[in-house]
């Protein structure tokens, strides 16, 4: 087919919109933050070397070719301070998923069995916190979880506790934290789903001998596999590479890898260590995506 | 089925009492009554076909047998126990849902053992009977496909398969058929007739389509605005409707409003204005007053060329009106035409293609004689 062709209707020039984009906004990018991750540190501007200056020549260029390594890639394998940052984010990643999960779920499966118009006003209550800055959030759980916050004199009045809890710069706010500001990424997938599933199915498996809670787990649960998986990983994924909330609420004890990243990045101006990072977060964030896309592929070629 | 079940099955036929007594049920949506104080008694066996126009309450009467609705007064008995309030989940009643409600993500063998495995059978016994299933509805060999990967006529075996495997006292079907095409259909009306009698199961079918209804249903319940008008067989249905409602649900008809003349010797006469005097069989049932409409199926009204002299002396009273043919309708078996009578009225009439010369057939603005005998005649109340 020409090229002429090709680009012959409105509807296909618009299909080469979103990979103009890709090439545009991630993958030149990517491709300068690849090369600085291959670089080494130097005092000056730009603060790495190789710097790759076209006017200079093809043999200057061919020596600064020459000049990368994969120097940065091991510092990150060989220091455990690396390899424990990305450990803590995939742990923490994965259980403020799983919390969502169960939170999110039951909310999303009452959101799917409102009446008809109730369901968009509960839409709409899901949705209404982004009305809000995310960084005015996080401060108002800092003002409810500090030593005198709301949190601790309702504990206090309640009789629950005899003296003010800890809860600033622990785990336990910065999960509070996570799952608070994620939980709409995991309902709306979820109850997209959810709210799909034809009512004659249950009332089918219920017509087949099955109670309530059979029901659920036969029926509802696997018919909304695709919103659990769309869910876990809109969350999972950001919060890998989460920075504010675990910086604001979390103690400083072990960061998170985007903490890391930050540090090297602004603290140590070491951009093309923190470069490294950003690759790194990258090529693990992508594995769950594929295994996710290779999933959905097998589900879709199981039907056909 | 084995010999024991059957010997079960002969007993519970013998009895006298039916098998479903729905005992002046209602159910109310906000004001309005789907069902309003509706009875009716299934025997064992039965094939039972609930017919009505759209909103008539039989989907809502069905889903009530089913397990599916409540209703708000009224009791429904199974073997003379009352299940109104018995959830679905409990109940020996098995239903088949409009679009089938096949479980997408199960296979046709998963979705076939779901209420086997749900009864707590022994692997082997849910096995067996699977296949069995599966040789009865002709689909063996696609035990592991998915619901999507099968054809509208497949998915629908699958589904009475899946409703059948538990052996319920009763199956409920909700337009099984209306997913499929007119060819299937019939084919498909058919294998759920010999099916049906081969199990000597109970069915219900809830249709809007009256030749289905016919063709399958040993007794027809028309309903409408929430009530049962009539329950006949197919044949009174037709040729004995109770109210000109029913006359006009079912089937084709001409209709001639006059006012009764003159009654005696099993002959009664109606004037009217349209057609002028019409004798007809004096009707078995009561009339409430004297202004009366006289109905008269289109294929026994009987026409000939306008030329021909009418036989003389004819004994039967038989009705003989002129007119002039308005209309014709070639439809393949059979030929519709509409006479306009030059008293006014338009009659519909049907005629048989018998032969396939067209020398008998009949031309726009021809003159003809429409004849049809009084006892073809049915006298209902306006």
């Amino acid at each position: 087919m020409s090229g002429r062709r090709l680009f012959a209707t409105p509807a296909r020039r618009a299909a080469v919109a979103p990979f103009l984009w890709m090439l545009l906004f991630f993958l030149l990018p990517f491709g300068f933050v690849l090369k600085i991750s291959l670089s080494h540190a130097v005092m000056a501007q730009p603060p790495y070397l190789p710097v790759f200056d076209p006017a200079e020549g093809i043999a200057a260029l061919k020596a600064a070719i020459a000049a990368l390594s994969l120097d940065n890639f091991r510092l990150l394998a060989s220091d455990h301070f690396y390899v424990l940052s990305y450990l803590r984010s995939v742990v923490v990643a994965l259980v403020s998923t799983s919390i969502l999960l169960a939170i999110g779920y039951p909310i999303a499966y009452g959101m799917s069995r409102l009446p008809a118009r109730w369901q968009p006003i509960a839409m709409i209550l899901v949705i209404v916190p982004f009305w809000t800055s995310f960084l005015v959030r996080v401060y108002a759980w800092i003002n409810i979880l500090q030593h005198d916050g709301i949190l601790n004199n309702v504990l206090m009045a309640l009789r629950l506790v005899s003296a003010p809890v800890v809860w600033l710069s622990t785990d336990a706010a910065m999960y509070i934290g996570l799952v608070y500001s994620y939980l709409p990424f995991m309902i709306l997938p979820l109850y997209a789903t959810l709210a799909k599933i034809d009512p004659a199915l249950l009332e089918a498996s219920a017509d087949l001998g099955g109670s309530r809670l059979t029901t659920f787990w036969l029926v509802t649960v696997p018919l909304s596999l695709p919103g659990i998986g769309a869910g876990a990983l809109l969350c999972f994924i950001p919060i890998v590479g989460e920075f504010v909330i675990p910086d604001l609420l979390a103690g400083s004890a072990s960061p998170m890898i985007g903490q890391t990243l930050w540090l090297e990045f602004f603290n140590n101006h070491d951009w093309p260590v923190a470069s490294a990072i950003a690759v790194v977060l990258l090529v693990l964030l992508l594995a769950p995506l594929l295994v996710y896309e290779r999933v959905q592929r097998r589900r879709l070629e199981g039907t056909r | 089925m084995t010999d024991e079940e059957r010997r079960d099955f002969e007993a519970t036929a013998q009895a006298d009492k039916p098998l479903l007594q729905v005992d002046a049920v209602v159910r109310r949506f906000g004001e309005v009554s789907a069902v309003d104080h509706l009875s009716l008694d299934i025997r064992t066996g039965e094939f039972f076909a609930l017919l009505g126009p759209s909103g008539c309450g039989k989907t809502t009467l069905l889903r009530m047998l089913g397990g599916f609705e409540t209703p708000d007064g009224g009791r429904i008995l199974l073997d003379g126990q009352d299940i109104s309030g018995v959830p679905p989940h409990r109940r020996p009643v098995n239903m088949m849902f409009q679009n089938y409600a096949l479980f997408p993500h199960l296979s046709v063998r998963d979705n076939i053992a779901f209420g086997l495995r749900r009864a707590g059978l022994p692997r082997a016994g849910i096995e067996a009977r699977v296949t069995e299933m599966l040789a009865l509805v002709s689909l063996d060999g696609m035990e592991k496909r998915k619901p999507e990967q099968l054809s509208g006529g497949q998915r629908q075996r699958v589904a009475l398969a899946r409703a059948l495997a538990r052996r319920p006292r009763l199956l409920l079907l909700d337009e099984p058929m209306a997913a499929l095409d007119k060819k299937l259909r019939e084919n498909t009306q058919a294998e759920l007739m010999r099916l049906q009698r081969r199990l000597g199961m109970t069915f219900i079918i809830v249709t809007h389509d009256q030749e289905e209804a016919m063709m399958m249903a040993d007794r027809i319940g028309v309903m409408n605005a929430g009530r049962l008008q009539q329950v006949a067989t197919p044949r009174q249905l037709y040729e004995a409707p109770n109210s000109r409602w029913i006359a006009e649900f079912v089937g084709g008809i001409n209709i001639i409003d006059g006012a009764v003349e003159s009654s005696g010797r099993g002959r009664m006469s109606v004037a009217t204005q349209s057609a002028g005097p019409v004798t007809v069989a004096t009707p078995l049932q009561a009339l409430t007053t004297d202004q009366v409409c006289v109905a008269i199926r289109p294929e026994k009204v009987r026409l000939s060329s306008g030329e021909a002299a009418p036989d003389a002396g004819d004994a039967a009273g038989t009705n003989r009106m002129e007119g002039v043919i308005a209309g014709v309708s070639y439809l393949g078996g059979q030929t519709r035409y509409q006479v306009r009578l030059d008293r006014g009225a338009l009659l519909h009439a049907s005629v048989a293609n018998t032969v396939r010369r067209e020398a008998e057939a009949f031309e726009t603005a021809q003159r003809v004689v429409a004849c049809f005998a009084p006892d073809d005649c049915m006298v209902l109340d306006r």
